[in-house]
């Protein structure tokens, strides 16, 4: 039998475990952290004024005119949507196949999951133009007839499938956090942290009976997640692929998207973990190399799941011998747009390739790197799949490009400023690793010194 | 406020003699007892003979009532209240109606699943006393309630002692 490698090393006792887990939350900030922060928050508040702009005066700030009604909020809300998927992955997909290396980051890549989709809920609702109206989304007994909103285009499919899989998310996040919450608040010193941390904790005990329904629980959530999130980007695949726009209509589309999220969202948690390991050193030893590898195995493979894709779509622009199906992809990579299909394709088809070589896989920069190309790419993947398929319409005469502003370059920029301030902010307040779930899995590779299996 | 129960507690160090020590206290045929720890302990449930969770039985029902509501909603506003042909599709279009059904079946029994295991675990639930703030770090406990069948303080605190229980306290929980 193969020899493991431990999950967590240093040896540690469960006192250990608690101690390390807990200092970043019980100690006064660094630094570098408050150094973060502060750039986050002004990035933060730089957005809030570019939305406030956006509402204020109107959409037409951004780049969105004829033909490319789709711009900078569609392609920013997929990308963030997208990010929110490897956390979901990690937290539910690799818990039912026992995947025991998923505990120490299954923490916070569901918080990644909770802020990215947050990010990426404002994108939509925004876009309407009107937010003040959005509450005319949902289906409620209205004054106007009732007029009912239309169940049967994907727009609204998104809705529900967004919002369920937002409170999804969440409630399993916070399920997971309440005895962590409940380890803080009995070892707090002061009485303002043992309320606070008492509150969130709920009251939580962990007798015997409690675990085995909690257990079940997180189960029945991982059970019911795997789905979800398979569906939520198969449905915001469906905003295009209903369509009947060359380009966009392609069965591929649902496939294609889950893979690209998972791509882009494992790629995220790398760039995060990797900061993570440097802005507290004491999580080396739960976040270990082996970690990392494992997730840069499956941003390769993810990676070139998409490379199909984008193969496969070629193939069949050709073979279905449509010729406007044709055109959009040779456009696509040649027209007045063809600098974002290669970066998309250098980015998420070719530098990640690095990562058959075991020593890249294992280096901190090289992934650092790669994880932020690999990103940058996903960005542009949506923007080649939403502005290069607008772009040329059916009739020359109604050719346009995307008219970029420095608006969309606020969103887009500014859009990483909530993400990041929600995640620093979760990084001091909340435990980062799952104690309770990290304790189970401490004797796993240190097995000659007679634990079980 | 809800009322605890006094009773004894003792406390453990190892994962092996808590799982032991519940064994033992369970053959000795106390019944109301808690074994408390920090984390969930691999073979706990069958030590202390604890039934699977019935909690999973709450998701199936809600999950078909979420189907149920999903599919309810999409017909009668679509096809019934105020039927609107929207590219002459049919009016009771189920294919197009799969997505909000799906996604209600898992809202609801997700959202019922964890309501379920709130009433199972009595939360939330107002600064419960604490036996040894330790618990939810590194150490065990079991406590017997005073109302528990042949609960004798002495006999308790003996067998406790017995299984290595570092301490023996009274206490409410």
């Amino acid at each position: 039998m193969m020899k493991r490698n431990p999950l967590v090393l240093g040896n540690k006792t469960l006192k250990d475990v608690t101690d390390d887990i807990c200092a970043p939350v019980e100690r006064f900030p660094s630094k570098g952290w408050v150094g973060m922060f502060l750039g986050a928050k002004t990035l933060l508040l730089f957005y809030i004024g570019i939305l406030a702009s956006v509402v204020g005066v109107g959409i037409g700030l951004l780049g969105v005119n004829s033909p490319v009604f789709w711009g900078t909020m569609i392609v920013t809300f997929v990308f963030w949507i997208g990010i929110g998927h490897a956390g979901t992955l990690i937290s539910a997909v690799l818990f039912l196949f026992r995947q025991k290396w998923r505990t120490s980051v299954a923490r916070t890549a569901e918080a990644m999951t909770v802020f990215a989709v947050m990010t990426a809920g404002l994108f939509p609702l925004l876009h309407t133009g009107r937010p003040w109206l959005d509450y005319w989304l949902f289906p409620y007994p209205n004054q106007r007839g009732p007029l009912w909103v239309n169940f049967r285009s994907p727009l609204l499919w998104d809705v529900f499938a967004v919002s369920t899989y937002a409170t999804v998310s969440m409630v399993f996040w916070y399920i997971g956090l309440v005895p962590d919450f409940a380890t803080i608040k009995d070892r707090a010193k002061n009485k303002l942290r043992r309320t606070v941390y008492g509150a969130l904790s709920l009251g939580w005990r962990g007798t015997a009976k409690n675990w085995s329904h909690y257990e079940m629980v997180y189960l029945l959530l991982a059970g019911l997640s795997t789905p979800l999130v398979l569906s939520v980007h198969t449905i915001v695949s469906f905003d295009f692929a209903v369509s009947n726009l060359p380009g966009w209509h392609t069965t591929i589309f649902p496939p294609y998207f889950v893979a690209g999220a998972i791509f882009s969202g494992f790629a995220m948690v790398v760039t995060l973990m990797t900061l993570v390991r440097i802005g507290f050193p004491e999580f080396k030893n739960y976040v270990t190399l082996d970690h990392m590898e494992v997730m840069n195995k499956i941003i390769m493979t993810t990676g070139m799941l998409v490379g199909y894709a984008y193969a496969s779509e070629f193939f069949i622009a050709w073979y279905s011998g449509n010729q406007y199906e044709r055109f959009v992809f040779i456009n696509r990579a040649f027209g007045p747009y063809g600098w974002s299909y290669w970066i998309m394709v250098s980015c998420n088809v070719i530098f990640p390739q690095l990562f058959w070589f075991r020593r890249f896989r294992r280096s901190i920069p090289v992934m650092f790197v790669i994880s932020l190309l690999v990103n940058v790419g996903m960005w542009f993947e949506r923007f080649v799949i939403t502005v290069t398929s607008l772009h040329r319409d059916f009739l020359p005469s109604s050719w346009g490009m995307y008219a970029w502003s420095w608006f969309d370059t606020g969103v887009l920029v500014g859009s990483f400023g909530m993400f990041l301030t929600l995640f620093l902010l979760y990084l001091r307040l909340f435990p980062a690793v799952s104690i309770a779930e990290v304790k189970p899995v401490l004797h796993v590779g240190y097995d000659d010194k007679g634990g079980h299996h | 406020m809800a009322k605890y129960t006094k009773g004894i507690a003792g406390i453990w160090l190892e994962e092996a003699q808590i799982l032991k020590a519940v064994r033992k206290v369970r053959e000795s045929g106390y019944q109301k007892f808690e074994a408390i720890s920090a984390y969930p302990i691999h073979g706990m449930e069958e030590a202390a003979g604890i039934k699977r969770s019935w909690i999973p039985y709450v998701a199936f029902v809600m999950a078909v009532v979420g189907l149920a509501a999903g599919l309810g909603l999409t017909w009668w506003t679509s096809a019934v209240d105020w039927a609107v042909n929207v590219g002459g599709k049919p009016f009771f279009s189920l294919p197009a109606f799969v997505p909000i059904m799906f996604e209600l079946t898992i809202l609801l029994s997700a959202l019922s699943s964890v309501g379920a295991l709130f009433y199972a675990c009595g939360i939330p639930r107002l600064d419960p006393p604490v036996i040894d703030p330790d618990l939810s770090c590194h150490k065990f406990a079991i406590f017997i309630p005073h109302n528990d069948t042949g609960y004798d303080e002495a006999k308790i605190e003996q067998m406790f002692k017995e299984l290595g229980a570092t301490e023996v306290k009274k206490t409410e929980y």
